[in-house]
């Protein structure tokens, strides 16, 4: 096992809002190595974008990260300037976006968005710099790239423009991407296409990939390892097929029960009971012990993550290993 | 056999663009200015029996929630009809305007189809009111009755709709449609902006429901394992038509359409096995344009088993097992029946 | 009792800007003060028998015949300025909220109903609406109060039919983007009659955007009057606006008697800027995009 490429220890980012500090992310601790894709799910509100966010130092006031380590091979980024953080993003990490226009400039050509970002980190002729774009274009799938590289975002449909956005974080060959939920706008079999040359990529390039989803399927058939996130804390993390198989959280089993593909068409679903917490009133201790079938008085203590080999979840009752 | 509840007879929706005064000038200056219309629906016919779910399956573009807009008797189609047991759900007037309460339709966002400045309970009670469903005194009481039905406290009546979560806020919604006491319900993807252990709420929500009020309901959805769980039939549009219909059953086990066969294989399944290798089979190519749509069968350019006839011959429906129906050319032409029906 | 109402909400974000709410207590200690001019002013300065000639132009602070202070001076005609800039603000609010509201009554439902309606119907009243926008403001009420002559009523139409116009536009571009938005399609496909979705839910939800304009407006309106008034148009001379009591000071102003026209004039500009003051406010907090 090499030693690993980020190494997150204690992450917090919390929000100073009116209505109280916001524990968005409280605690969160996961390895990384090159070329592995690592799936982070959660429900709206888990801080599971807010995590991805806090890696390549997004987080805007009132949000701030307040404690945690952030390395990457051995350098700290949480500290950093904000300029060395700036040459940071694009060349050593990436994102991207759900919408991904949030990368894409309106009103210049592919080929010039481009060139900004390869500019912005190295010297790169005009000749050098279309040449590579077309290549990363081609990489992605956008068949014709070299031709394609004249034409502005709105030309193309939404599945080809999250290439272009892949694209630009591909650029600068970065050693991790973070994506947040960039297939989730996309219709299934654009989605299906773009879940395919991904694996590919980082197969090819060896970068490593931090993929965040609420779609537990589309995290089974891509990433190696999975986390499960909740109220801003890892709850169960592990090797993606075991994990999924035999969840030890039973936030993670309720979720997997919950899936219509569990139940037979028109039977009633298994639910979890209940609403997530909102931030600003996370109950105590557990945070999803009120709408635990397993809880008791004992989970009105915060659990400390409990780990055994690939594996780890932070609960006082978790659900039975499975038999071997 | 029951008669047809719902009938929606050879209804095409086509929107022409808008072109303002500027766009006029433009186009004039040799601009480019789209004035093709775009063909959202074309030509779908469709019956359904009084208390089943249709569910209505495709990608974004295939004209899904246009044909449950023009059911739900939003939209007025540019051509045919939809009625409920004869009466046809539009008047033939213009501006064409619904005229039964029987069809009320839930919508994706509960963020966006309830009214920001309107308490719950008089946002439930209006419709009714209006329609003399219930009097003006005895409407708090029967707002109440929904509410609790839909799984919310009476006391939810009293707040605005941003004091709710997601889920509760589709609940609201569900309940609004039901106080006008309709027969059919359309679902434009109810669960789809829904956090994953809300959607189960949801779905057990609407299988509850559909049995206690006997509803008849379209439920459109892109995503085809909710599709699956709720439907009795289902319906796959491509590019504004249906291109295969049948029991969920046998659509999900012995798809017949080449698109329905490599849908399916696009959605991702939950993977338990260690080996990640893809397992899924992604269709090649994009959507084509609405706008223009290829002649002949309109997946033939991402069909890998397309024929010269693909492209020259728009397919029509033909059996394929009971009450299972798909439109491809090669599939055998045993029995050709004209009708996108396979009842 | 449920507080939190939109309403509320405002108000809650509202009270957080210290200047805002400076500016919102000179409003309505403005407004207290103009509603009750008739009890607490020495005197009436429409009431032409009570007016002394010999105290015609006395300087701030002196004693007058009446044996009370004139602490703001008197004017030629020798009414306590004071209570002339009381009565003054009273005219002033009532015709600028009077035209503001009609203006915007008028002016929210064109709008609205525009954009409702769509097609031939939009096109017509919102081409009318362009046409009228390209007039200066003040030209239009310049024309239409000398043709209506003088008056309350008169000059409340001028001013109303003067800015109407900005309403109807500003409604016009918050109906279109509500009539858009999925619960105005639920409404119609309940189906609920057009004008209950038009006035009880797309109007309401038109609000914000026309709060913002109906307090520049209301500025505006009392800035348009006082021009109107300073221009002799308008109100009838024998009960002076701030913009009369102002011309009628301006001959003096040279002479060293500044305060005839320079006490009507700071009243009118501190009633301006605070309510602009208060707009500001609430335009910021309902713009989203200067939203933390």
């Amino acid at each position: 096992m090499s030693a690993p490429l980020l190494r997150v220890r204690d992450l917090a980012t919390h929000f100073f809002t009116r209505a109280g500090v916001l524990k968005a992310v409280d605690g969160v601790s996961f390895d990384l190595s090159a070329g592995e894709i690592l799936g982070l799910v959660g429900e709206s509100g888990s801080g599971k974008s807010v995590t991805g966010y806090s890696l390549l130092g997004l987080i805007d006031p009132p949000g701030r990260i307040v404690a945690g380590s952030i390395r990457l091979h051995d350098q700290e980024l949480i500290g950093l300037p904000p300029a060395a953080l700036r040459d940071l993003r694009g060349r050593r990490l990436a994102m991207v976006f759900q919408d991904p226009m949030t990368t894409l400039n309106p009103v210049l050509t592919i080929a010039a968005q481009m060139q900004l970002a390869l500019g912005a980190h190295e010297r790169v002729s005009a000749r050098a710099g279309r040449a590579r774009a077309a290549d990363v274009l081609t990489r992605v799938g956008i068949p014709d790239a070299a031709r394609r590289l004249d034409a502005y975002p709105h030309q193309f449909s939404g599945g080809m423009r999250q290439r272009v956005a892949i694209a630009v974080a591909l650029l600068n060959r970065p050693d991790v991407i973070v994506a947040d939920e960039p297939t989730t706008a996309l219709d299934v079999s654009i989605q299906a296409q773009i879940l395919a040359e991904m694996k590919a990529l980082v197969r090819d390039l060896g970068t490593a990939l931090i993929w965040i989803s609420h779609d537990l399927a589309v995290v089974s058939a891509l990433a190696s390892r999975i986390l499960v996130m909740y109220a801003g804390r890892i709850v169960e993390q592990g090797p993606t097929a075991t994990v999924l198989r035999a969840p030890r959280h039973p936030y993670t089993g309720g979720l997997l029960d919950s899936l219509p593909s569990r139940a037979a068409p028109g039977q009633t679903l298994q639910q979890i009971p209940g609403l997530p917490p909102t931030l600003a009133a996370l109950p105590a201790g557990c945070a999803f012990h009120p709408r635990c079938a397993r809880a008791d008085v004992a989970c009105q203590v915060a659990p400390e993550t409990t780990l055994a080999g690939t594996r780890g979840w932070r609960c006082h009752h978790p659900l039975a290993e499975p038999a071997p | 056999m029951n008669a047809p509840f719902i009938t929606v007879t050879s209804v095409s929706k086509h929107f022409d663009p808008q072109l303002s005064l500027g766009d006029h000038i433009a186009g004039v200056l040799g601009g480019a200015v789209e004035t093709r219309a775009v063909r959202a629906v074309q030509d779908v016919s469709l019956e359904l029996v009084r208390g089943e779910v249709l569910g209505l399956v495709g990608e974004s573009g295939c004209g899904k929630s246009t044909l449950g807009r023009m059911i739900a008797g939003i939209l007025p189609p540019t051509a045919g009809a939809v009625a409920i047991e004869g009466a046809p759900v539009m008047a033939g007037r213009r501006p064409a305007r619904k005229r039964t309460t029987r069809v009320q339709m839930i919508f994706q966002d509960p963020y966006a189809s309830l009214d920001p400045r309107m308490r719950v309970g008089d946002a439930l009670a209006e419709g009714p009111i209006v329609h003399r469903l219930v009097s003006r005194a005895a409407a708090p009481a029967y707002v109440a009755g929904w509410l609790r039905k839909v799984g919310l406290a009476a006391d939810a009546a009293q707040r605005y709709p941003h004091q709710f979560s997601g889920g509760q806020r589709q609940r609201i919604a569900i309940a609004r449609a039901l106080a006008m006491q309709p027969d059919v319900l359309v679902c434009d993807e109810p669960v789809a902006s829904l956090d994953v252990s809300i959607q189960a709420q949801v779905l057990n929500l609407f299988l509850a429901l559909r049995h206690e009020l006997a509803l008849t309901m379209v439920f459109i959805s892109h995503h085809l394992g909710v599709v699956r769980h709720v439907s009795d039939r289902v319906a796959i549009m491509y590019l504004g038509r249906i291109v295969e219909i049948g029991p969920a059953d046998a659509i999900y086990t012995h798809p017949q359409h080449p698109y329905t066969q490599a849908l399916l294989q696009s959605v991702p399944q939950l993977t338990l096995t260690e080996d990640v290798v893809t397992s899924f089979k992604p269709i090649d190519g994009e959507l084509p344009s609405p706008l223009a749509p290829p002649p002949g069968c309109a997946f033939h350019q991402r069909c890998a088993l397309a024929e010269p006839r693909c492209r020259q011959q728009v397919p029509l429906m033909r059996d394929v097992g009971r009450q299972h129906a798909a439109a491809c050319h090669l599939l055998p032409a045993s029995t050709d029946v004209p009708s996108a029906s396979a009842r | 009792m449920n507080r939190d109402t939109p309403l509320f909400r405002l108000w809650v974000e509202f009270r957080d800007n210290r200047i805002a709410v400076a500016a919102l207590v000179v409003i309505i200690a403005i407004a207290v003060l103009a509603i009750l001019a008739p009890l607490i002013t020495p005197q009436d300065p429409y009431n032409l028998a009570k007016l002394v000639l010999a105290d015609a132009r006395r300087p701030p602070g002196t004693v007058g015949s009446g044996g009370y202070v004139h602490w703001l001076g008197t004017d030629a005609q020798g009414r306590d300025l004071l209570s002339a800039i009381l009565y003054g603000l009273r005219i002033s609010v009532l015709i600028g909220i009077a035209a503001g509201a009609v203006a915007f009554i008028v002016g929210a439902t064109m709008g609205a109903l525009a954009a409702f309606a769509g097609g031939r119907t939009e096109m017509l009243i919102m081409r009318f609406v362009d046409l009228q926008l390209s007039f200066p403001a003040i030209l239009l009420a310049l024309v239409l109060s000398a043709m209506l002559g003088q008056g309350h009523l008169q000059m409340i139409t001028a001013l109303a039919a003067a800015q109407y116009a900005y309403f109807a536009r500003t409604a016009h571009g918050a109906a279109a983007t509500e009539r858009a938005k999925d619960y105005v399609e639920a409404a119609l496909s309940t189906p609920l009659p057009a004008r209950l979705v038009l006035f009880r839910h797309i109007l309401p939800n038109c609000l914000p955007p026309l709060i913002v304009v109906a307090t520049v407006q209301v500025a505006n309106s009392i800035a348009l009057e006082a021009t109107l008034s300073f221009l002799g148009l308008g109100l009838p001379v024998t009960e002076p606006s701030l913009g009369m009591l102002i011309a009628n000071g301006f001959q003096y102003l040279l002479s060293g008697r500044y305060w005839i026209s320079i006490y009507p004039g700071i009243a009118l500009i501190v009633l301006i800027v605070a309510i602009n003051l208060v707009g500001d406010q609430i335009r910021d907090q309902l713009n989203p995009r200067l939203k933390r």
